[in-house]
Order: C-alpha cells, then structure tokens, then sequence
C-alpha cells in the first residue's frame, strides 16, 4: 500500500513524488559525468578570477547575514519601523499587550454570549 | 501496574527530579540519570497511547478505588483529583517525553562545562512533571498547579546561566509572564468553581450555561493560554526565552509551551464547545491571531541576526498554523457538512503541525545550539565556511530547514499541505498568508545557512570541529523522525494525529467521566 495523505480535495503521495524525482535526478548525474575531466582540484584552477587583484581575506569575501535580503528589508523600512518598535524589550508592555488583547477577546466573546 | 500508568507518568520524572540533586559530586551521573528516567517515561507515554487506542479515554481517580465514588450524601459528582487521558493527552504525552529524552542526551555534552548541573537535570524533569500534569488531568484546578510547575521550572532553566544578564534577565521576564497568566487562569478557574462548585473539567462542561460570568471566565483562559502559547501580539517573551535557554532545554520549553495550546484546545472544544451562537466566532479569532501569529513572525525572524532569536521567531510564526488549522476546525465545529468536507482536516493539519514543528524546531534550535558550542558566538555576522568542519551539523541543518519551509517530502510538508487545502476551504485569504510565510520561512533559512555555513572556511575556525557524538545522536534522531513522518505521514495521522482530532471534536466521549454521568 503506498503512503497517502487525503485532503478532502486531493492526496499527496511522498513516495510516488520520491519515484518521480528519481529520472531527474539520473539525468542530472549523466550531465554532471559528462563534465570537463581536465578539472583538478587543490591547484590554481579552482581560484577565483580576480583580473590582477590582490586576493582579499577570507573573512572580507565572506557574505554577511545584514548583506542578505538588505534589498528586501529596505523596501519594507516603513513596515519594519512600526514593527521593531512595538518590539520594546520592556516587561510592562508585554503585559500591556496581554490586557489589551484579553479587553478585545472578552468585549468579543462577551458581546456574543 | 498498567491500572497506575497514568499515575507512574507523573511520579517517575518527579521521582527522577528529587533524586538528582543528590548527584552533585559526580555531575556525569546526573546526566545519565536524567536520559535513563526520561527514556522510562518514553516508554510509558508509548504504552499510555497504546492503552488509550484500545480502551478509550482513561480515567484515573488518586486516592479511590474508582472513578464512581461519590458524596456520601448521594450527590453525583465527581470527587477527588482525576487524571482523563484521551487521544489528544496521550498524543501531547508523547510529544513531551520524547522531546525531554532528546533534551536530556543533547544536554550531556552540551552543558557539561557548567556548574549546578544536578540543579539543571532536577529543573529538566520538573518541567516534564508539569507538561505531563498539564495534558493529562481532567481537573481545572490540578491544570493551573501543573502550569505554574512548567513556569517556575522553564524560567529556573531560561536563566540557568545566570553569569549572562540576559539570560537573568530573559528568566525573570518569563517568570513574570507565566505568573500573570497563571494568576488570570487561576481567577477564572475561581469563577467556575464559585458557580459550578466543581473543578471537573468534564462535569463543568455539562454544567456550563454560558451566561455573561461563563464568558468571562472562557474570555481569561483563552487569553492567558494564547500568551502562554506565544500568540502575537502576546509573543514578546518568546524571543527571550527561546534564544537564553541552553539548547538541551529548548525542546522540553517548546513542548511546555504548547502544552497551553493544547489547554487553549482544550478549554475552546471540551469546556465551552456547547455555545453555538458565538463558536465560530471563537474559531475565527483564533485563526485571525493563527495568521497573524504566522506572518509577523515571520518577518521578524528575516531581520535577526543572532542565529536563535531568528530562530525563536520562526517557532512563534510556526504556532501561527496550529493556531490557524484548530481554528478553521473550531469555526464549522457545529457544521457537520463543513466539518466532515475540510474542519476535520484542518483540525488533523494543525495538530499534526504541533509534533512536526517539535521535532524540527527542536533540532534547528540544536544546529543553532551546536554553532553556538563550536564559534562561540550566535551572530550570523560572524560566521562564516562552517559546512566543511561541521559536516553532520550542516546536513541536519538542512533537513531541519526544509522541513520547516515546508518542502517536500520532509514532515513540515505534510502537516502545511493540510492546513493550505482545508483553510483554503474556508477563506482563501487564509491559505495564501498561509503559503507566502513558508516562503519567508525558507527565505530567512537560506540567510542562515548562506551566512554560517557556505562560503569559505574563515581562518579564526581553522581549528574548529564536529561537535561530541551525544549532541550528534540527537539531532540526527531529529532529523530522521523529519524523513520519516514526510514520508509516512498516514501512519502518524492514523496512529496518532486522527485519535487526538477525534478525542476534540467527541465531547461527550469525554464527560462520561468513568461511566458515572
């Protein structure tokens, strides 16, 4: 019996998905085999072309978590402002958040009894 | 014995925390002693389903003979401190005491440089006692002691290095946090018991009129359970909690806090899921806080750069689909059409989620735990080439991150494949908040894994090395359990997932208390 997850609306099957990635995946390794064989690692083919430059520290052509996604955030500064915000750090808002939340659940819930 | 399981659930770990203070000479012991008595009570949890899959819900009085006893004035309720296991309980059981056992091992090697660890091992097993507590009783009173053990005991281990300031400081707030919503469900326990003059969750269930007190009551437990659960806009000690505790006991806090989402289950489907009128409000305000639970989350987690905050955001955002799932349940709860079509799904989605997002989360919260063991440090900003010196870390790292993002055929797929279909179903609004913070999910994983592990090996971790075989064991059971229920996600729904579905929606299985009603 193979695996399947019913939804109501369909069904998933993680092993048949599995079978169907397996041609894919011998596709990819003929590609990969049929690579350049005058590739050798540890000697001066595997450096970087750098046009004459000197090569930087490893440290400095590493890229940093604040360099990702710097684009993304940036669009959203003002969606980011209002969020870290009301991210205070501060004990009595956490707790002024709590009674603000239980005062509208309860107007909810108590208007609908 | 197998009549005193549910009792031995609760009496081993807590025999296990008095006994490992006496550990203190010889720490080493401490640790193994911890794993042997949380490996007891994986065994026990196994058995307790077992037990729970043949015979129904069990119903274990302490202190009596049988669940029948009554006054001796004839009046029939139920008396004496009750245990009423069903399939959500057994399912929450296991959860914990899995995830105890992991925390446990993890924790061998992990904390074994600090001192106090016979005080670590005792707190670890006293947060297990109050997990067990709270997702076994069917008392009200018993839930509300169980829930300040779990918080006295979580914010104890969130300030355990209490030579960090923030570790003192995280452990304060969330004991702050904890004692106030305590405190508010211990109120409203005080206004039931003072109109129903009974503490059975079954038998106030019956009771129950729904009247302007009622709703009150029902307005502070759920508030307080979905701060406790890390609900937004209630979600602001998370970050703190989650990114302090050593990583052995980020496991054993997830399942803790879950463990008010299964009381704010609990309380939504078995003591007020009478009302008719106004549930599917109650389910709706429950998936409007599931989605923005999820997105908010989310977004935060994209901006950190400390490798366990972002991570602690992703654990809240991933409460937002449990959250969302159990609520589009609860919303067609009184809709057999709509319940049969996509609630029962959704419910099966979001309880499913609960155990998926345990197993992963804990073991990203370890990767995160084991770069942290390694660099010293938890900014991303500096590290940098790691994947060549912590190869096994790194593939766990991986697995665990597509679990979380929802790739398949890892566990977290499964679960979130149900909840798009069946929330969809309901609001298509849903499904694609739903759909767009997996996406952010996998894109602030990529941030993590780009940043700590890909590039070239950083000359400052020339000497760095795999981390020991204990922490090793752990996360790779972890990230296992993620294949495997990807790949087998009908057996867990089956074994597991459907009986805990089924043990909500079935009310009145549930009040028969013993056959006494």
């Amino acid at each position: 019996m193979i695996p399947r997850l019913v939804t109501g609306a369909g069904y998933w099957s993680p092993l048949l998905w599995l079978a169907f990635l397996i041609p894919f995946a011998l596709i990819g390794y003929l590609i990969y085999s049929r690579g350049n064989p005058g590739y050798k690692k540890d000697t001066e083919q595997v450096k970087p072309y750098l046009s004459g430059n000197i090569e930087p520290s490893k440290e400095k052509i590493q890229v940093k978590a604040s360099d990702i996604y710097w684009g993304f955030i940036e669009a959203l500064k003002g969606y980011y402002n209002i969020l870290q915000t009301i991210h205070t750090g501060d004990l009595r808002d956490y707790i002024l958040w709590y009674l603000g939340v239980g005062t509208i659940i309860l107007f909810l819930l108590v208007g609908g009894a | 014995m197998i009549e005193h399981l549910p009792a031995l659930m609760i009496a081993i770990p807590l025999f296990g925390a008095f006994v490992a203070p006496l550990f203190k000479k010889k720490q080493n012991l401490a640790a193994v002693w911890a794993i042997l008595i949380t490996a007891v009570t994986v065994g026990l949890s196994l058995l307790l389903m077992y037990q729970v899959r043949l015979n129904g819900v069990i119903v274990y009085v302490f202190g009596a003979d049988r669940p029948t006893l009554v006054l001796p004035s004839g009046y029939k309720v139920p008396i004496r401190i009750m245990f009423e296991i069903d399939g959500i309980g057994a399912f929450m059981a296991i959860s914990a005491t899995l995830m105890s056992f992991i925390g446990a091992l993890y924790s061998y090697s992990h904390v074994k440089a600090e001192s106090g660890l016979e005080k670590y091992y005792a707190l670890l097993l006293l947060l297990e006692v109050g997990i067990l507590g709270m997702v076994l009783t069917g008392d009200l009173f018993n839930l509300f002691v169980f829930l300040e053990i779990a918080g006295i005991a979580g914010s104890a281990l969130v300030g355990f290095r209490n030579y960090r300031g923030e570790a003192s400081e995280a452990g304060i707030k969330y004991l702050i946090v904890s004692a106030v919503a305590s405190l508010m469900v211990l109120f409203a326990i005080g206004i039931l018991y003072g109109e129903y003059g009974n503490l059975n969750l079954a038998y106030i269930s019956k009771q129950v009129s729904f009247n302007t007190l009622d709703m009150i009551a029902f307005g502070l437990l759920f508030t307080s359970f979905a701060m406790k659960c890390g609900s937004v806009p209630m979600h602001y000690w998370v970050p703190d909690a989650y990114t302090e505790v050593p990583a052995g006991i980020n496991p054993v806090l997830l399942v803790s806090t879950y463990a008010s989402l299964y009381a704010l289950f609990r309380v939504s489907f078995t003591l007020f899921a009478n009302i008719s009128i106004s549930l599917a409000r109650v389910g709706w305000i429950m998936s409007v806080l599931g989605v923005l639970t999820m997105f908010i989350g989310v977004t935060m987690a994209l901006v950190q750069k400390d490798v366990k905050r972002l991570m602690s955001y992703h654990a809240i955002s991933q409460t937002g689909y449990m959250l969302l799932g159990v609520g589009v349940g609860l919303t067609v709860l009184h809709d057999p059409k709509a319940l049969a079509e996509f609630g029962k799904t959704a419910m099966a989605g979001g309880i499913f989620h609960i155990i998926n997002h345990i197993i992963y989360k804990s073991l990203l919260l370890m990767t995160a735990g084991a770069l942290f063991y390694v660099t010293g440090t938890r900014n991303l900003n500096e590290m940098g080439g790691l994947a060549r010196k912590m190869p096994i870390t790194t593939l766990c790292f991986i697995v665990g991150a597509a679990a979380i993002s929802g790739l398949p055929p890892f566990n977290g797929f499964a679960s979130k494949f149900l909840i798009y279909e069946s929330s969809y179903r309901l609001n298509p609004l849903l499904a694609v908040f739903a759909m767009v913070t997996s996406i952010l999910t996998l894109a602030s994983f990529v941030k993590v894994f780009a940043s700590a592990f890909l590039g070239p090996p950083l000359e400052k971790f020339e000497n760095a090395k795999e981390v020991p075989k204990p922490m090793i064991v752990a996360m790779v059971i972890l990230a296992l359990l993620c294949i495997l229920f990807g790949l087998f996600p009908d057996v867990v729904l089956d074994k597991l997932v459907y009986p805990a579905v089924d043990a909500l929606i079935r009310i009145a299985q549930y009040q028969t208390w013993g056959g006494l009603a």
